[in-house]
This record gives C-alpha cells, sequence and structure tokens, in this order.
C-alpha cells in the first residue's frame, strides 16, 4: 500500500526530472568538473589537466571580472528597483481608470510578447547615433550634433538600462495590477470613514496587501534576469571598452571567443549562484509576506 | 480645478501609451521603409512610399536570397511547436502530481525545479555545447527541442500546479465514486476544467522557445537549425547593418507571439498570481 502512495506522485513527476536532470544537471556537474581543470576547447586533451582551484584563485584576482560582477550587480539592483516602481505606478494609474481599462491593460502588455532580442535589436536602432529615432527626435528640435548613446562611456549603460526596463516594467504592472484588483473594498473605506488620507490609505492597506504580489513579481524577474545577456549581447557585446560588460558577456567572450572553457566555466559558476541567491531571497520573502498576509 | 487634474491625469496615460508603443511601431514601420529613407536625415517620419520588399527578398519570392529565413522560420515553428507539445504534456503530469498528491521532500523537489531555471542560459550554454558535441546532437533539432523541454518544464508545473488547485478535490473524488478510475476521473473531469490554464502555459512555453536566444546561439551552428532570432543575428553579421531587413525579420517574429499572447491575455495573470499567492 505505501508502495502504491509513493510509486503513483513519482512516476508522473520522472519524466520532468529526467528531461531537467539531462539538460541541465548533468551539464552542471559536468561544468563544475572543467572549472577545476584547464580545459580549453582547442586542446581537447587539457580536459584530463587537473589544476585544483587555480581557476577559482585567477578569478579573484581578476580585476576585470569583478568589474563586470559588480557592474551586474549595480545594473540588477537598479533596473529591479525601477520596474518594480513604474509597475506599481502604472498599476494605480490604470487601477484608478474606468474607462476603457481592458484595452489599456492589452496594450500595456504589448513590451512583454518582445524576446529580448528583439528589445535589444529595436533600442539599438533607435540609439543609433546617425539614424536613431532619438536623435532624429532630438534633431528635430534643433539639436543637430549626434549623441552617441551606445558608444559614450558613460551613456551606454543607461541606454541598456532603459531598453531593459522598457521590456520587463509591464510584467511588474500586469501582476500588480492583479494584486490591486483583488483587494477587498471594505477596509479601504472603513479607513476613509476613519479619516485617513490617499498616502495613508495606501502604506497601511494597499501595500501590505501587494505585498506577495511584489514578491511574485520579483521571484519571476529573478528567474530570468540571465535573459539579460541578450540584451547586453546585441546593444554594445559588452562595449565599449568593457564599460557594458556584464558576468553572462564575459563568460561568452572568455568561454568561446578566447576557447577558455576551465576559466569560464568557474566564472559561469559564480553567476549561477548570483541568480539561484536572488531567486531564492525573493521566494523566502514571498513566503513571509504571504504568511503575514494569512495573520491579519 | 476637477477639470485640469482630469485632463493631466489622461495626458499622462496618454504619454505612457506612446512610450510603450511607440518603439515597436517604429520597428514595424521601418520594415516597410524602401532602404534610402532609413538612412535619410532629418528622418522622414512617415514613410512617402511603403514596399515590401524586405519581405519578398527575405522569402525569396523573386530569386536572390540574402538570409534563407524561410527555413530559419520552419525551423523555429518545429522546434517551438514540437518542445511546447512535450513540454506541456510532461509538465502537466508533475503539476499534477503536485497539486493532488503528498510525498516526502514534496516542498524541496518543488524549489529545485524552480531554481533549475534560474541557471542563466550562457551558463549552461557552455557545458552543454561540449555535452551535445561529443554526443552528436550538436547543430540539430531535436538538441535544441530537448533544451527547451527542460527548459520550459519548471514553470509548467508551477503554472499547472496552480490550476489544478482551483479545481476542487471532490470533484474528482465523486466522479471516482461513480466508478472512474484516476485517470478517466483525469481525463473526464479535472483536465477540461484546467484547458483554459493549461493552453495558457502552453503559450507561455511557446513563447519562451520562439524568443530564445543564447542557448540557441551556441548549439544551433547552420542553417540547419538555426531559429529565426539567431537568423537575425546574420543581418548584423554581415558588413553593414541591413536596417530594414532585420526590421522585416523582427516583424515575422513578433507577429505570432502578438496573437498568441492576445488571445490568451485574460489567463495570464491569473495563472501567474495563484501559483504564488496561495500555493
Amino acid at each position: 500500500m505505501s508502495r502504491k502512495f509513493f510509486s503513483g506522485p513519482f512516476i508522473l513527476i520522472l519524466p520532468s526530472i529526467l528531461a531537467i536532470g539531462f539538460v541541465i544537471i548533468i551539464p552542471l556537474i559536468f561544468s563544475f568538473y572543467t572549472s577545476f581543470t584547464s580545459y580549453k576547447l582547442t586542446r581537447p586533451d587539457s580536459l584530463f589537466n587537473f589544476v585544483g582551484l587555480r581557476n577559482y584563485e585567477r578569478l579573484i584576482d581578476n580585476t576585470k571580472f569583478w568589474y563586470a560582477f559588480g557592474r551586474t550587480i549595480l545594473f540588477l539592483a537598479v533596473v529591479l528597483n525601477l520596474e518594480l516602481l513604474f509597475g506599481l505606478g502604472i498599476a494605480l494609474l490604470i487601477n484608478k481608470i474606468t474607462w476603457g481599462q481592458r484595452t489599456l491593460r492589452t496594450i500595456m502588455m504589448f513590451p512583454m510578447m518582445f524576446s529580448p532580442i528583439l528589445v535589444g535589436f529595436q533600442w539599438k536602432y533607435i540609439f543609433n547615433d546617425n539614424i536613431g529615432l532619438l536623435n532624429n527626435f532630438l534633431y528635430l528640435f534643433g539639436y543637430e550634433s549626434a549623441i552617441p548613446w551606445l558608444i559614450d562611456k558613460y551613456l551606454a549603460m543607461g541606454s541598456i538600462m532603459v531598453a531593459e526596463i522598457w521590456a520587463n516594467t509591464s510584467i511588474f504592472a500586469i501582476l500588480l495590477l492583479a494584486g490591486l484588483l483583488g483587494i477587498p473594498r471594505d477596509p479601504i473605506e472603513a479607513a476613509r470613514v476613519d479619516g485617513c488620507n490617499s498616502w495613508q490609505v495606501f502604506k497601511n492597506i494597499t501595500l501590505p496587501f501587494l505585498m506577495p504580489f511584489i514578491f511574485i513579481a520579483l521571484t519571476i524577474r529573478s528567474l530570468d534576469v540571465g535573459r539579460a545577456y541578450d540584451i547586453v549581447h546585441i546593444m554594445t557585446g559588452g562595449g565599449p571598452a568593457m564599460r557594458t560588460e556584464l558576468i553572462w558577456t564575459m563568460i561568452a567572450r572568455i568561454g568561446y571567443k578566447d576557447a577558455n572553457m576551465g576559466f569560464a566555466n568557474a566564472m559561469s559558476y559564480v553567476s549561477i549562484i548570483l541568480s539561484i541567491a536572488f531567486t531564492y531571497y525573493f521566494f523566502t520573502k514571498l513566503v513571509a509576506a504571504r504568511r503575514d498576509l494569512g495573520q491579519q | 480645478m476637477k477639470q485640469i487634474k482630469k485632463i493631466a491625469f489622461w495626458l499622462l496615460v496618454l504619454f505612457l501609451l506612446i512610450l510603450i508603443c511607440l518603439p515597436g511601431i517604429w520597428i514595424f514601420v521601418s520594415a516597410f521603409r524602401p532602404n534610402p529613407e532609413i538612412l535619410s536625415k532629418p528622418a522622414n517620419w512617415i514613410p512617402d512610399r511603403w514596399t515590401i520588399h524586405q519581405f519578398t527578398q527575405m522569402f525569396s519570392i523573386n530569386g536572390y536570397v540574402s538570409v534563407p529565413a524561410f527555413k530559419y522560420l520552419m525551423n523555429s515553428v518545429i522546434i517551438s511547436s514540437v518542445s511546447t507539445v512535450i513540454a506541456i504534456t510532461i509538465g502537466m503530469m508533475g503539476g499534477y502530481a503536485f497539486a493532488r498528491f503528498n510525498f516526502r521532500g514534496k516542498n524541496s523537489i518543488f524549489l529545485s525545479l524552480m531554481l533549475a531555471r534560474a541557471v542563466p542560459g550562457i551558463s549552461l550554454s557552455l557545458p552543454l555545447f561540449i555535452l551535445f558535441a561529443k554526443i552528436g546532437i550538436i547543430n540539430t533539432s531535436f538538441g535544441v527541442i530537448l533544451v527547451y523541454v527542460a527548459m520550459n518544464v519548471p514553470f509548467t508545473i508551477w503554472l499547472t500546479d496552480g490550476f489544478f488547485r482551483q479545481i476542487p478535490k471532490e470533484m474528482s473524488e465523486v466522479a471516482r465514486t461513480d466508478g472512474c478510475t484516476r485517470l478517466q476521473a483525469f481525463w473526464n473531469v479535472e483536465l477540461p476544467l484546467a484547458g483554459p490554464g493549461i493552453g495558457a502555459a502552453a503559450i507561455f512555453a511557446f513563447l519562451l522557445s520562439w524568443n530564445e536566444y543564447a542557448l540557441a546561439s551556441i548549439i544551433t551552428r547552420t542553417v540547419h537549425s538555426k531559429t529565426l532570432p539567431i537568423g537575425m543575428m546574420d543581418y548584423l553579421d554581415e558588413f553593414t547593418i541591413n536596417w530594414a531587413g532585420m526590421c522585416a525579420i523582427a516583424v515575422v517574429m513578433i507577429i505570432p507571439a502578438l496573437i498568441l499572447t492576445f488571445i490568451v491575455q485574460k489567463h495570464l495573470v491569473s495563472g501567474l498570481t495563484f501559483g504564488g499567492v496561495k500555493g
């Protein structure tokens, strides 16, 4: 009897586990091994050249890597916070509208349909210094010198952030709007009768209720942050002079251009831990927020 | 005063709408522009003459092929649909197991499945490239399908788990006391009820496969298995960037995504939030 009970769900989950095992777990084990070797694509026999922790030591000494690492953290921090802020703003705005809300909601989801590679290309086109929409627009207002958005060392990072924010704000907006629509009216009306102003209602009722939705959005987003690679790869390829190099573009460059797989895999592990840490952090926050809400 | 406030509010909404839509519209318009107009300065906002030159050239209607877009399109369609069907089938089984059974380590398995998705594509691409080359499935549609199935399964489980939970357990129990087997109860009662949700999950999976770039750029090498996103890069790799051609291929890529998302947009949000809030 207990065997039967165990085997039912087990058989149902097994295909999923097999697929993930083959495509994700086995390659990860393999790359974990190669991160301890001096494996180079151009010399296959170097796969068995065990070098211990040398790749990781080189990583710690590599200032370029730490710059890329810091830039990735900065990028994620800025982008996620702004997306959350704008998403919340848009959600509150649309929640206020009674006429044509459905249409607006659909239009708002427009950027979600763009793949990261399309987003990257589209903004590369818009930010192009010569023929781009943005410079053409500025030209219209008499600003005739072309601004090199993607070539300037300071502007490039900002331009990429704009693209990333454009693409993903709508995920936050739509999830937060779903949360807003589900808020019970009674506590808000009761608070208004008791003399709360809009800000107090927002801070004490709306926001706590939205917390789980905020963390769901953050969890979903953090699963896919690595997809920012596509955008950066298309828009600048890490340039100018590595000013927009994120940890992911650096992995691709060292792994494939320099064919230094062992070193690149060591780097991959750092990036994987980074992604998982982000996801895990938001997930625990989500569980906590859900518990808080349950008690209220 | 109230009137001014109202006007300001709608102006803000209008501004946001322009911000959201304009980049896409610009690409769309540029795809139908004659080539010299793209480079003109000051810009010609609305084309004097609309042309489908880029599309006929891309799909080699008049014989000359610069980029084999039709082959890429076919690859994309086949790879995305096959991987979606497989991912939904096995993901649905998993989601059902998580929603309906209690077993040891349930929560930790669920969380580790989700974490499997958090592995960035580019980190995975290095070992997959070597592994696939070793067993000889690099540059095949089969290899790409396999990868997309694995990438889509965790999210499908997350979504379908939420949808199956929405269906009261009693419905299946009633069916079984009436003499159905568990499978029959699933097939006749639970599956139809969860249908819309599973459809939404399928479109998510399809879009992810349709749009994926980082992994496909490594494990596809030639026109034999390259998908549309990789094909788009062919325009970049040429000596000068063919902006109009890229815009045209972008339009080809975006239209199926646009249609599919509009179909499921109602279920999209409930699926995403349900798994999280009540799960």
